[in-house]
């Protein structure tokens, strides 16, 4: 089947084709009667190729490359900064913060003690005049005491008298009273 | 015709052009080199025309064939090697997309051509080996006495690294024309079975679903295989020009 292909092929195209096939091989690739024409143009293809890719592709790629990776290193570093920023601004409402806090710690402690030295002057204050009130109180009470006490040997007296004229009849001397109450009152 | 295998390497001329006995003739060869530098020249200026700062669709495609050849040469031949960036990048594009135009029906596959892929190969040997005369001088040839190995076994290992030198250019051509070549021997075989088979009626017609199928499968297969030998050619290029560059291993 293969040799009839072939002979069918050379049949049909040896019009066509390269008329050297008959001195050189007839598979295609190893037909040296085409070598120097693929080696020519393969030549100036390979070399206008080549000149492209390094005068305009390469350099054209390479420049898009390092200015993405530019562009990337340049946004990290921005937001490095802006974080770097963030973080300055937070420390400083911190130390704010805490500042507000230690002032108010204070002026609660001030206010306070304040009112503690208030209260404990005004307390003192009215200790002492209680004290003095108190003084008053007892004076009052021992004068009226004293005054009662007095009044006892009098009441003592006349009730004797009194009882001494029911018993024998006769009252006794003021003498003989005052002696007797004051032996019986020691 | 439309059965042969072997047609579609056939070379014609479009425009003959005779120099001194020699043949030089714009053949469909030329014409597929020369597409395949335009377009690929084309697309790698228009999709970055934009220079955008987000790329577009095509633009990070282009961004993705640079970085991915980028990365591989840095790779096997480290910042040094990058000097060489634009030949590999080159290298890369035109066989990966020579090996892709060849993917579409009736396109001339210019890579199934042993003497190009030849002629790429010894692109790269050569650069390989004037590169590394110039910068190391005779230390160079450092490269065919590994170190550390013992005296007695010099002359031995000196001699199968020249053969490994001197094989490279020929395994690299050779690695890149088979896979091409036969890879759409094949599928111009299975294609024609279906061909064939439908011509036999209702019983043909069924069977041809196999081939069919084949087809399909292996249409997928040869895409793979265009863009691996691309890659395979480009990574084996990077390190042959690391043995330029650091010639003693």
């Amino acid at each position: 089947m293969a040799s009839q292909n072939q002979s069918t092929t050379e049949g049909t195209h040896a019009s066509i084709e390269v008329p050297a096939s008959e001195q050189g091989s007839n598979f295609p690739p190893f037909d040296s009667t085409t070598f120097a024409s693929q080696l020519l143009w393969l030549a100036i293809t390979f070399a206008v190729f080549y000149w492209i890719i390094k005068n305009v592709a390469v350099p054209r790629i390479s420049g898009i490359l390092e200015d993405r990776k530019d562009r990337i290193a340049g946004d990290l570093a921005e937001a490095n900064r802006l974080k770097e920023e963030t973080d300055a601004a937070i420390a400083a409402y911190e130390q704010a913060l805490a500042d507000a806090r230690n002032k108010a710690h204070g002026i609660a402690e001030e206010t306070r003690s304040k009112l503690k030295a208030e209260n404990e002057t005004r307390r003192e204050k009215a200790e002492v005049e209680l004290g003095k009130k108190l003084e008053e109180a007892e004076a009052h009470i021992a004068g009226i005491k004293t005054e009662a006490l007095s009044q006892i040997g009098d009441i003592a007296g006349e009730t004797t008298s009194a009882l001494v004229e029911q018993l024998i009849g006769k009252a006794p001397t003021k003498t003989d009273l005052t002696k007797a109450l004051k032996s019986a009152m020691n | 015709m439309a059965n042969d295998p072997i047609h579609q390497f056939q070379i014609q001329k479009i425009f003959p052009i005779e120099v001194g006995g020699m043949d030089f003739s714009f053949t469909n060869s030329s014409l597929f080199m020369v597409l395949t530098v335009a377009a690929t020249s084309a697309f790698l200026i228009f999709s970055t025309s934009g220079r955008g700062l987000v790329p577009t669709r095509l633009q990070s495609v282009s961004e993705m064939a640079y970085e991915f050849v980028a990365g591989t040469l840095r790779s096997a031949a480290g910042t040094e090697g990058m000097r060489f960036f634009p030949l590999v990048f080159s290298l890369f594009m035109f066989v990966l997309v020579a090996n892709l135009f060849g993917m579409f029906p009736y396109f001339f596959t210019i890579t199934s051509h042993i003497i190009v892929t030849f002629a790429l190969a010894m692109l790269v040997i050569l650069t390989v080996i004037f590169y590394g005369f110039m910068r190391h001088g005779m230390k160079f040839l450092k490269l065919f006495v590994p170190s550390g190995v013992p005296g007695a076994l010099i002359p031995l290992v000196t001699l199968i690294e020249i053969i490994s030198f001197l094989s490279r250019p020929i395994s690299l051509s050779v690695r890149l024309f088979a896979n091409m070549l036969a890879g759409h021997i094949t599928l111009k075989v299975f294609s024609g079975f279906i061909v064939s088979l439908s011509a036999m009626g209702a019983v043909g017609i069924f069977g041809s679903i196999l081939p069919l199928g084949m087809t399909v499968a292996l249409t997928a297969l040869e895409f793979l295989v265009a863009f691996l030998q691309a890659y395979v050619f480009t990574v084996l290029t990077c390190m042959y020009l690391n043995d330029a560059i650091h010639p003693s291993h």
